[in-house]
């Protein structure tokens, strides 16, 4: 079962009526075609910039077989050398990783202090740490390579059977922009309960690695922001492996960055699992915000819920959305939903969505997937005004009520205050 | 009492080919209490009025005036004119992804009364409009006209219009794609606001079944940006024995000479 939708269907041809196209103005967005499916044409780390209208010139992509065959390793050197035309960075301009991919991430990196919740346990760990490893193997080649640099781990610990006293706070400072490596371990034991909020601010250029255990019937919600400043590059790898009956909701909000590459995972260990997936990005001119999920059905009878929206606006404002959605041969009973939504607000954006679902057994609930990306357009607008609704107003209107549904799930009532704030800076700053 | 007043009103809109004029002085005055029916053929300009009178961007006025209670109409924006009493049932309703019908009419009826209504009253009142004009409970939490009918999103125009209770109602084909049923149900609902004695009403439309159910005091036929003919009731009995095809032969008379 697979739905795909438009917000914004054709209309017909009327000259004299009001819901006519407000306008036949072309979007000229380099790389873009109908299908959406080009690199960037900035993608390229290697070649010089503009030389060749698309950075692939003959060597087009290759699509893998299969999401649950990519290379998995802890050794840097299994992965070959980023081109940008591999299956998962085709969408990412290389070039503005500010070396992250090439360079020794040697750099100091943000300091991480961890505040909130005292009954539980936070320790910073050599890299001999047994935990290490506990809940991520690196996929993809930067990861690798922050698996190898990164000096110690913080490790945060909810003990079983405890429920934290309050949210835990990690805050992630950047200083500089050297090139650096970060490594975290949320260790959500058995039966416990809590909310990780990890705050990402300043400058940065990090990639990171998070593990998330959650353990048998733990429930658990991480939620990471990034509110970083305008230069920062951040590439963060965050998988979860879920226990039996355990429930984890994890959020992603991307704000700030002039480049940020999530890839969340969460993988079921054992049957009852129930995650829930929420993103909100809010892409302004000239930045990359991408996100790319996997969602591992493993084993029988677990759940999950992929809701991902954002919203665009300037020249060159650009989203990914990925969302892989496995079910392999033994997961029999899954249920998953996931659904992907965009609003351009402006002309210029651009925003690319590819949900994946790969079915190895026919014997589920259910399995399904929805992605739509609309524009913000005059008719809106003047539907709006035409009810008396003044023009900033209504811009507003759409955008927060386009965006509540996820800031909504997040369940830390100052934390969701905040970021309704952000958005509406984020709006303002977009002299919307 | 009230008056809408539009005075030789000359309108055009940018084309690849140019500018291209489309209403060429038209004058009508409409009070409060009234009901015109404007008809007429397709092209005939007639939804070319009811943008102009909203504001719709796409219109340019190049001369003549629009004033209510002699203030001008035209010089206000679109969100002006709609608190200043003017409302537009629109012929083709647009959907607005991310906000909610009742966050909608809230935010509008705000910014129409300059105050918040007392939300236990207009919950009330937005239930009951609702369940009159038959439209299901679980529109209200829908997003404004996605995924609506065609039937369904003038059925929700015509819940505003009870709800906003303007002075001076625009309806653009409201009746165009409506079967028998919706048809009446629309009507009722017009002439309810109607009969209330506040609004005056302009209903533009094709055909002349609409006015089965709504009785018009004036007639006004629109033929190429003008008014041709106009009259009572009786001219809308004439149209639907005779048809426009006498005002095409003049129109047609008109061009070869």
């Amino acid at each position: 079962m697979a739905e795909t939708t438009q917000l914004n269907p054709g209309v017909d041809d009327d000259i004299a009526r009001i819901g006519a196209p407000s306008g036949d103005a072309t979007l000229a967005i380099a790389g873009f075609t109908e299908e959406g499916e080009n690199l960037s044409e900035f993608n390229d780390g290697t070649a010089q910039h503009g030389l060749k209208k698309h950075s692939h010139g003959n060597a087009p992509v290759i699509p893998e077989a299969s999401r649950g065959e990519r290379l998995k390793s802890y050794n840097l050197a299994d992965f070959p050398v980023l081109t940008g035309r591999e299956e998962d960075w085709r969408f990412t301009p290389l070039k503005r990783l500010r070396g992250l991919h090439t360079e020794s991430l040697d750099g100091a990196g943000p300091t991480v202090s961890v505040g909130g919740a005292a009954n539980i346990q936070v320790e910073t760990v050599e890299r001999t740490d047994p935990r290490i490893g506990c809940a991520a193997i690196p996929d993809d080649r930067v990861s690798a390579a922050a698996w190898a640099a990164a000096p110690v781990a913080t490790v945060i610990t909810v003990p079983a059977q405890t429920t934290a006293d309050s949210e835990i706070t990690v805050s992630i400072r950047g200083k500089d922009a050297a090139p650096a490596a970060q490594h975290l371990i949320i260790d959500a034991q058995a039966f416990s309960k809590a909310v990780v909020v990890l705050n990402h601010q300043g400058t940065a250029t990090l990639a990171q690695n998070i593990e998330i255990r959650v353990g048998d019937g733990a429930e658990l919600t991480v939620v990471s922001v990034q509110e970083w400043d305008e230069d920062a590059v951040h590439l963060s790898t965050q998988q979860a492996r879920i226990g039996r009956d355990a429930r984890f909701k994890h959020v992603v909000v991307s704000l700030g960055g002039d480049l940020v590459r999530l890839t969340p995972s969460s993988v079921f260990t054992a049957p009852g699992g129930d995650v829930e997936m929420y993103g909100l990005y809010f892409a302004d001119a000239g930045q990359h915000l991408e996100q790319r999920l996997l969602v591992d059905h493993a084993v029988p009878r677990c759940k999950s819920r992929v809701t991902y929206k954002g919203a665009l606006q300037g020249k060159d404002a650009h989203t990914v959305w990925v969302g892989d959605v496995l079910i392999r041969k033994d997961a029999e009973g899954t249920d998953t939903y996931e659904v992907n939504r965009n609003l351009l607000l402006t002309d210029g954006a651009r925003s690319d969505s590819v949900p994946n679902l790969e079915i190895e057994t026919g014997l589920i609930e259910g399995a399904g997937h929805a992605s739509a990306t609309g524009r913000f357009d005059d008719e809106h607008l003047f539907y709006l005004m035409a009810r008396g609704i003044p023009e900033k107003e209504a811009r507003r209107l759409v955008v927060r009520g386009f965006l509540t549904e996820v800031i909504q799930q997040i369940g830390v009532p100052a934390l969701e205050e905040h970021l309704s704030e952000a958005v509406e800076r984020e709006l303002a700053a977009g002299n919307l | 009492m009230a008056t809408l007043d539009i005075k030789d009103l000359h309108v055009s809109i940018d084309t690849d080919q140019g500018s291209k004029q489309i209403l060429k002085g038209v004058s009508l005055t409409i009070r409060t209490g009234e009901t015109h029916a404007i008809m007429g053929p397709n092209g005939s300009g007639k939804s070319t009025l009811a943008s102009t009178i909203a504001g719709h961007p796409r219109y340019n006025v190049d001369s003549g005036s629009i004033t209510l209670d002699g203030e001008d109409v035209l010089s206000m924006s679109v969100d002006e004119r709609a608190r200043a009493g003017l409302f537009l049932a629109m012929q083709y309703p647009v959907e607005v992804p991310g906000v909610s019908m009742t966050n909608f009419l809230r935010t509008a009826k705000t910014a129409l009364d300059g105050e918040a209504p007392s939300l236990r009253h207009w919950t009330k009142d937005v239930k009951q409009a609702m369940a009159k004009l038959r439209i299901d409970a679980d529109f209200a939490q829908r997003n404004v006209n996605e995924g609506f009918s065609g039937g369904e999103k003038k059925r929700v125009e015509i819940l505003q219009l009870e709800l906003f209770g303007p002075r001076f109602a625009i309806l653009d084909e409201t009746d165009s794609g409506l079967d028998v049923d919706a048809l009446k149900v629309v009507s009722e609902g017009v002439n309810r606001e109607h009969s209330k004695g506040n609004m005056g009403t302009v209903l533009i439309t094709h055909y002349t079944r609409i006015l089965r159910y709504i009785k018009p005091d004036f007639v006004h036929v629109f033929v190429d940006g003008a008014i041709a003919e106009q009259g009572g009731p009786e001219l809308a009995d004439r149209l639907e024995d005779e048809g426009y095809d006498r005002f095409a032969a003049q129109g047609t008379a008109a061009a070869s000479a």
